[in-house]
């Protein structure tokens, strides 16, 4: 990494250090480091990636030293190191999305946004990142893009969520084939004989 | 098949309202007060008597888990840990309880932590799961608002902080000690056993480890009885179990069902059947990646359940039924496999770390037949070493799945390479 993007200072906004305090308070006494990765988190979301900076600060408020946090910050692969992409879009390509088609998710995603694994659009709005497991391997192939899981893609509905994102919009989060949830598509073969009564208290 | 009546995960597709509200009209925090007030000991007794086995993979009995905890608090305090780090390739139903059952994962947190001693509790969430942390945290706030929570929970005079905290998309972090360093802020690498987490867990402490899904069912059994769940299943094998169904499936899904349920009755009742038919089964992956893949023969008449399936060398792991139809490259989709136990090694022993990346490389030349013949046994002698020679399972669980190709699909392996070496001679 180059050393000239690493900015020089850090600092949690307002809100974020309100938000810190809190997250810190959730830790018993004396354990405050705890806390480190819900803070490098918090960083992220304010700058969009994780600074030398960053890491400094928190290990200063946690009163860790600056190794210990590097440490943690480059052991999960969560936090950025350096800048991503406005959008980053994950792709699972693990033995479940493998096996259900996420070759050509993959490729349609790198055809439509004209990047590799591990690349930024030159406009600065895309990182395209092939990930590990995410976790929905009942709606695959699946990718996710921010906080949100995008499900059961098509090369057709994959391009369309990046079109929809490049227009400046938000595509809909879930299933992109309309089935609900992770049921079997068609709807479910179980709970399907309960009601519920309203609550009454 | 299991009836609706018996089924414990009432909202599983998020049709109904996962809200407090919506949680109490099917059932949830109906009495739990009263539950409490049996005493921990009883709890403790009911769960045993359930036959609850731990649904994280390892199928260990949740009760007598939780008896191995100090009887008396001491000087340390008691931790519950809720392994919530769902990341089992082909496992994806933690995350359903999460986002639409969450009340049964608080219910069940307060009932456990009180039956150990816990006043508080972290749930371990994957990081990537922002919007089912969400769900969780707002039925946790409401839990607290509700009185169910916090000083004095439920009026049952016990007080009970829980917690969530987000991981930060590290697989090894399912480990139950390496979540324990990485929820004290530190690498997530697993820790020499013994002393286990009853003795010396979070900070020290006595420290119960369960998953999402062993938690979560707690309350119904305590409401219904340990021998509803008992009379469920097979001896051993008892209750209902979450089964994960992807891959080559008409119907992907996650169903509940009973434990035992014959795999191939599994997949035809809720998942549509196998592609292209039941003939046209290659093998299936029984219980998320860590497991070895059975063969058609065995997918014919097996019963998914821990102790059948530990029976033809496999195991219910997680329950995530991975199905691969006979147009799968079973070569390249345990490469895969070795790819990622390569990613997720956490680089503390040596065989692993080291081991993960030569098996996952040489693993890659078998996909293209880059190999020679003896090489298949070189790989085969390598994932020996690896296996039982690390701190954590993760290496054997790296081992198991190339064990497994070469016991079952040889042929598959050195007809690649002999195709590779005969285009190369033609090339020559």
């Amino acid at each position: 990494m180059s050393t000239q993007e690493q900015p020089t200072s850090f600092a949690f906004k307002p809100e974020g250090l309100e938000r810190a305090k809190a997250i810190i308070a959730r830790y018993p006494q004396g354990h405050q480091q705890s806390a480190v990765m819900p803070l490098l988190d918090l960083a992220q979301r304010q700058e969009g990636w994780v600074s030398n900076a960053a890491i400094e600060t928190i290990a200063d408020m946690l009163e860790m030293a600056p190794i210990r946090v590097q440490e943690v910050a480059t052991f999960y692969t969560m936090y950025n190191l350096k800048p991503v992409g406005r959008h980053h879009v994950q792709v699972c390509t693990n033995i479940c999305c493998q096996l259900k088609g996420s070759d050509e998710i993959a490729a349609a995603l790198k055809s439509s946004l004209s990047v590799d694994f591990g690349e930024t659009t030159p406009d600065g709005q895309f990182t395209l990142s092939e990930v590990e497991c995410l976790g929905a391997c009942c709606n695959a192939p699946m990718m996710q893009i921010a906080d949100d899981y995008y499900e059961d893609l098509t090369p057709d509905s994959a391009r369309a969520i990046i079109q929809t994102l490049k227009q400046g919009q938000t595509p809909k989060p879930g299933p992109q084939n309309g089935r609900i949830n992770s049921a079997p598509e068609g709807g479910p073969t179980t709970l399907t004989t309960l009601s519920f009564s309203p609550e009454k208290a | 098949m299991l009836r609706d009546e018996d089924r414990i995960f009432t909202n599983l597709y998020g049709i109904h309202d996962w809200r407090l509200s919506g949680a109490r009209s099917r059932g949830d925090w109906d009495g739990t007060k009263a539950i409490l007030e049996r005493g921990r000991d009883a709890i403790i007794e009911e769960v045993k008597t359930s036959g609850l086995r731990g649904r994280g993979g390892a199928g260990f009995a949740t009760g007598l888990k939780w008896s191995f905890m100090p009887k008396v608090e001491g000087p340390r305090p008691h931790y519950l840990v809720i392994n919530a780090d769902e990341g089992e390739p082909g496992t994806c139903k933690d995350r359903e309880i999460m986002r639409f059952d969450p009340h049964k994962l608080v219910e069940g947190a307060l009932i456990a932590g009180f039956a150990i001693g816990a006043h508080a509790s972290y749930i371990y969430i994957r990081g990537e799961f922002v919007r089912e942390a969400e769900n969780l945290q707002a039925a946790i706030d409401e839990a607290y608002a509700a009185g169910l929570l916090g000083k004095n929970a439920c009026g049952s005079g016990w007080d009970f902080d829980l917690y969530v905290h987000r991981g930060g998309g590290a697989y090894i972090c399912g480990e139950e000690s390496a979540l324990i360093e990485s929820l004290e802020g530190k690498k997530g690498q697993p820790r020499l056993k013994p002393p286990f987490p009853a003795g010396v867990g979070l900070y020290g402490c006595p420290t119960t480890v369960n998953n999402v899904e062993s938690i979560a069912v707690v309350p119904t059994i305590m409401r219904r009885g340990s021998g509803w769940f008992a009379g469920l299943g097979r001896p051993k094998n008892s209750g209902t179990k979450l089964f994960c169904i992807s891959g080559h499936v008409n119907k992907p899904c996650n169903v509940e069902e009973e434990m035992g349920i014959p795999l191939k009755e599994l997949l035809e009742k809720h998942a549509g059947g196998v592609r292209g038919g039941w003939d046209n089964l290659m093998g299936v992956i029984p219980g998320g990646c860590s497991v070895p893949v059975l063969t058609k023969e065995i997918c014919d008449t097996v019963l998914m359940d821990f102790d059948s399936l530990r029976d033809v060398r496999s195991g219910l792991g997680t329950a995530a039924v991975i199905v691969m139809d006979k147009s799968t490259d079973i070569v390249r989709a345990i490469a895969r496999l070795s790819h990622f136990y390569m990613h997720e090694s956490c680089g503390q022993c040596t065989p692993c770390r080291e081991g993960t990346g030569w098996m996952s490389r040489m693993m890659n030349r078998m996909v293209t037949g880059d190999a020679t013949l003896e090489e298949i046994d070189v790989l085969e002698q390598v994932t020996r070493q690896v296996e039982g020679h690390t701190i954590c399972a993760l290496g054997d669980a790296a081992a198991w799945p190339i064990q497994g190709l070469i016991r079952s699909f040889r042929p598959e392996i050195e007809r690649r390479i002999k195709a590779r070496q005969s285009t190369k001679t033609q090339a020559a």
